[in-house]
């Protein structure tokens, strides 16, 4: 495959964290709300514990938000020169290890593993992985591909 | 309803249609998911990037994937899951989210999914492997 614009090839190697933070049950409720949940499991605690969970569960894409927000990864890559403005979000993965409640403190670390170049240099792909752990134990894991538009608005 | 021992290859989860997407749902998402890019919220930054208006997360989209998932089995038994983001979902857009089991191996199932707008533009496909009870 065909190399990184210089921007996005630097970017490679990097590592960001390791941040932690604590999974807050107002604001899975405040997420359970905002994506229309209407299964309770997600928004009412007492529904949940009757589900069997400790406290509300996060729901499957939680993990995401918290760590772009802890880790301010928008901030890392326009700080290194990308233009937030071109970025796409052009594939994400999640692996499930155990699940992840309200309460919970969580440690995020990712590095930029890799990037590529298609289209002739009109986009830059850079994949960046992540580990979360609870306490040293690995919960889940995150890989998201990001899309960088080149050469301005398309 | 609920995944059964029934699952087999074919098996259609029942599908999940959402209401359109207001600049609202925008702003509590970008603020609850922490997804605070302002492309999706400030129009301004919109035609910054020389886009017309804004356009709804990806993630917003992959969120409601999660809920047709969650609703069919226990989110225990989602094992990994991955999409690609094939097209932008517009502000307004009335996305409806599929998925059709296309393998059975064992305990596992293999779910392919997908969420389209009405015009048939797919802003989403992706695979989740999800246990079998």
């Amino acid at each position: 495959m065909a190399e990184a614009s210089r921007t996005i090839a630097a970017i490679v190697g990097q590592e960001q964290g390791p941040v932690t933070v604590e999974v807050e049950r107002g604001r899975l409720v405040a997420f359970g709300r905002a994506i229309g949940e209407t299964d309770p499991t997600y928004t009412d605690v007492e529904a949940a514990r009757a589900a069997g969970h400790p406290d509300l569960p996060a729901p499957p894409t939680f993990l995401f938000g918290l760590d772009l927000e802890t880790a301010d990864t928008l901030g890392f890559l326009a700080a290194r020169g990308v233009d937030l403005g071109a970025v796409l979000h052009g594939e994400q993965a999640f692996t499930y290890h155990a699940p992840v409640h309200a309460g919970d403190t969580l440690t995020f670390a990712s590095t930029f593993a890799e990037a590529y170049s298609k289209a002739g240099g009109k986009l830059d792909f850079l994949v960046r992985r992540t580990r979360v752990t609870r306490a040293g134990e690995l919960v889940a894991e995150l890989d998201n591909t990001a899309v960088i538009r080149n050469g301005g608005p398309s | 309803m609920t995944a059964s021992a029934t699952v087999e290859m074919g098996t259609e989860l029942p599908p999940l249609v959402l209401p359109p997407i207001s600049r609202t749902t925008l702003a509590l998402f970008a603020g609850a998911s922490g997804d605070r890019n302002a492309i999706h919220i400030d129009i301004d930054a919109a035609h910054a990037a020389g886009l017309e208006d804004v356009f709804a997360h990806g993630m917003l989209s992959m969120a409601y994937l999660g809920r047709l998932l969650t609703s069919w089995v226990p989110q225990s038994r989602l094992r990994s899951w991955s999409v690609r983001f094939t097209a932008i979902t517009p502000v307004l857009a009335e996305p409806t989210c599929t998925g059709t089991v296309t393998a059975v191996d064992g305990r596992t199932a293999t779910v392919d999914l997908a969420v389209a707008l009405p015009d048939g533009a797919v802003t989403l496909t992706g695979t989740a492997i999800v246990e079998l009870p």
